[in-house]
């Protein structure tokens, strides 16, 4: 019989029932629970007159549409000037309150993106399955835990049963050969994958990402890759445990201490996949041939290398393509063959679940230390994804160089991502943003929005168009 | 627990349109609820009021549109919609099933609806019943010429009996069926394997005891 891979493993290790039409019961470890997809889930118990399974597997904190400008915050949750927001992280507390569960308030210093705060805190622990519900939950199968999001119905399925019923997803190998480049990180990496196998490429598969390129990445990267999963079709994205995962998980808060640590490690240093484990489908990629990337369209496929051009709808081989990147550049407002470093961002946004890491913000502070923000950029965000990251990059002089540089240093929370809280593109506006959603209207009803890694975007910020980072750190 | 569903008689009120899609049934302002309850007063908002509708609003105060069946005295009280076909199409939220079931409506009955929607009706206590178009139209007929026109659903038999004996069958599959006649949404249903989940859960709970700590205890 051939070896498993490491998602057979999770799955059969949580396995509690099988049904006859091919679903089975999953049991969940962890539920993750923000203030936007659980309102009416705790509706539902309320109304059914249910109360959680197990109140211990959950923990929530508010994110998406918390304000980020210090002013407003320091107002706490009735300080929210926007009524829904308020209205929902609201409910959010009294919801905790009432079915006891274990919340990080909104000014709490652990507070921020639940998918930061999760691996963080060690919450996020190897070998568990863990749910949420939003779909960027792939981010903690970097800890090689079994991660993805689920969407409200669930939420309150989980909450009543401590299960999910789903189907066997099958397996996917991203292998990366060979390292990244300097310059060259995670994201450039998620985005280059995407752009060969496409927005659906991932559909109806877990992606396990391997080779030497992976096992060379920080857990911060680590993550970025696995957030970016989603937009490559697959709703989970996990990466073997080495050491690298050990030693990020000990002495987080709620990790295992003593006997236990020495327990759980030796249980999750068989999470990976088998030798002779089979893959239903495997890609493979050289680290070396990966450049900074930008997207340049509405689709997180639609992307190319920095020294690259806007793509010719005319010379794409089918007319449904031709089509799809012709709307593409009119939403985006720009023109076949234009280089992409001619784009010129109006805005700047360093932060949201991808790319907001104590490793992300130095690498963006590496690029705009002593230098100025472009006179043409009206607006640079720079957003932690958690208090804890605030801190430590405050402790490191972070925050200094951003704000000498001219950019805003803002309290943690999803902002410019999602444009659900007061931080939103206008009309027309171009971005670069470290997040993982260029859709159209994504960051604000017109917004056209460029992904890119962190240094990259500080690099457009400073340069005012997009500019091979190397460029300004190698000069 | 879901609400049961076995057999039931109620007044019919019409819906004489086809392709009636989710917005029509709740307008997409509505959605921003923090709330699965409370959709009924804003049920086919657009044809029921002739303003444009707010969330938030008291309904009751709002000028109705006299043309709107919904809103006819003799209609008061119904519980089973008549249709047209393609009921329910449109977007995959259940706020549509919830305003309905909010409103007090058990049953929908038209010549075929939306997939998502027919399947979203059974996990929030309503049936939907396809008849053929021939069938529908003859009882839009008899509908429109009697006042307080009931019929009844018996989901047991699978049969729809109007008052002058006249019987038609449906089809409905029997999953789906047993569901809605115990009243088990999904959760109702993985309890059934409650026993199953305690005994995984004590063996893991041996294995991963890491994992049973909650997240109560001060951290530093
Ligand atoms: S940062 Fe953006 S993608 Fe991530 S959880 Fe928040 S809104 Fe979703």
């Amino acid at each position: 019989m051939a070896g498993l891979t490491l998602y057979d493993k999770l799955w059969q290790s949580h396995l509690v029932e099988e049904r006859d039409d091919g679903s089975a019961l999953i049991y969940i470890d962890r539920h993750l629970t923000h203030e936007v997809t659980s309102p009416q889930a705790f509706e539902g118990l309320r109304l059914a007159g249910r109360r959680p399974w197990r109140r211990d597997a959950n923990i929530a904190v508010p994110d998406h549409n918390v304000p980020t400008e210090s002013a407003e915050r320091l107002g706490g949750v009735a300080g929210i000037l926007d009524p829904v927001s308020r209205l929902q992280v609201q409910t959010l507390d009294e919801n905790c309150a009432e079915f006891d569960i274990v919340e990080i308030p909104i000014n709490d210093v652990r507070q921020g993106i639940v998918h930061v705060v999760g691996p963080e805190q060690g919450i996020t622990l190897p070998g568990v399955t863990l749910v949420c519900g939003d779909s960027h939950t792939s981010t903690h199968g970097a800890l090689a835990a079994l991660a993805h999001g689920i969407g409200t119905s669930e939420v309150e399925h989980v909450l009543a049963t401590q299960c999910l019923l789903a189907q066997k997803m099958k397996n996917l190998q991203v292998r990366v050969s060979g390292r990244l480049g300097t310059g060259v990180t995670a994201k450039d990496l998620a985005l280059a994958i995407i752009g060969q196998i496409g927005t659906a490429g991932g559909t109806g598969f877990a992606i396990e990402y391997a080779g030497e390129a992976i096992e060379a990445l920080s857990m911060e990267g680590r993550m970025t890759l696995c957030n970016m999963s989603i937009e490559a079709g697959a709703r989970v994205g996990l990466i073997a445990v080495d050491d690298t995962t050990i030693d990020y998980v000990r002495g987080r808060p709620y990790a295992p201490t003593g006997e236990l640590w020495d327990r759980a490690v030796a249980a999750w240093r068989g999470l990976h996949s088998d030798p002779d484990a089979v893959f239903d489908r495997v890609v493979e990629l050289r680290a070396e041939d990966v450049k900074p990337q930008v997207t340049w369209g509405t689709s997180p496929e639609m992307v190319a290398p920095v020294d690259g051009v806007v793509p010719d709808p005319d010379a794409m081989d089918s007319p449904g393509r031709a089509e799809s990147v012709r709307r593409a550049l009119e939403y985006m407002g720009l023109t076949a063959g234009m280089p992409i470093r001619d784009i010129r961002p109006d805005r700047v946004f360093i932060g949201s679940c991808t790319n907001s890491r104590i490793e992300d913000l130095r690498a963006a502070a590496a690029v705009v230390k002593g230098r100025r923000v472009a006179a043409s950029v009206k607006q640079a965000l720079v957003v932690p994804g958690s208090g804890e990251v605030k801190k430590q990059a405050e402790a490191e002089g972070l925050d200094r160089v951003f704000l000498d540089a001219g950019m805003e240093w803002r309290e943690p929370g999803c902002s410019m991502c999602l444009a659900m809280n007061a931080d939103k593109l206008g009309a027309g506006e171009h971005c670069a943003s470290t997040s993982n959603r260029n859709f159209e209207g994504r960051q604000g009803a017109g917004g056209r929005t460029h992904l890119v890694s962190p240094a990259m975007a500080a690099a457009a910020a400073i340069a005012g168009h997009f500019i091979d980072v190397r460029e300004l750190t190698e000069a | 627990m879901m609400q049961k569903l076995t057999v039931h008689e109620g007044l019919v009120v019409p819906m004489d349109r086809a392709n009636v899609d989710t917005d029509l049934i709740i307008p997409k302002q509505f959605l921003k609820s923090i709330k699965r309850t409370g959709f009924g007063p804003n049920l086919f908002d657009n044809l029921r009021y002739l303003d444009e509708g707010e969330p938030g609003q008291d309904c009751s105060q709002r000028p109705i549109n006299p043309e709107f069946p919904l809103n006819f005295p003799r209609y008061q009280g119904a519980s089973i919609l008549l249709a047209r076909e393609n009921f329910g199409c449109g977007s995959s939220r259940e706020h549509a099933p919830w305003a309905l079931a909010d409103y007090g409506f058990r049953c929908v009955i038209a010549p075929s609806f939306a997939d998502i929607f027919y399947n979203n009706c059974f996990k929030n206590g309503i049936l939907p019943v396809v008849l053929p178009a021939a069938v529908v139209d003859d009882l839009f007929a008899v509908l429109y010429a009697s006042e307080g026109y009931t019929l009844t659903v018996d989901l047991r038999e699978q049969v729809v009996i109007a008052p002058d004996g006249r019987r038609w069958s449906f089809a409905v599959d029997g999953f789906r069926k047993e569901r809605l006649l115990e009243g088990l949404d999904d959760i109702g249903i993985t309890l059934k394997s409650a026993d199953a989940i305690r005994a995984y859960e004590a063996r893991w709970r041996e294995q991963s005891p890491w994992l049973f700590g909650g997240f109560d205890r001060p951290v530093s």
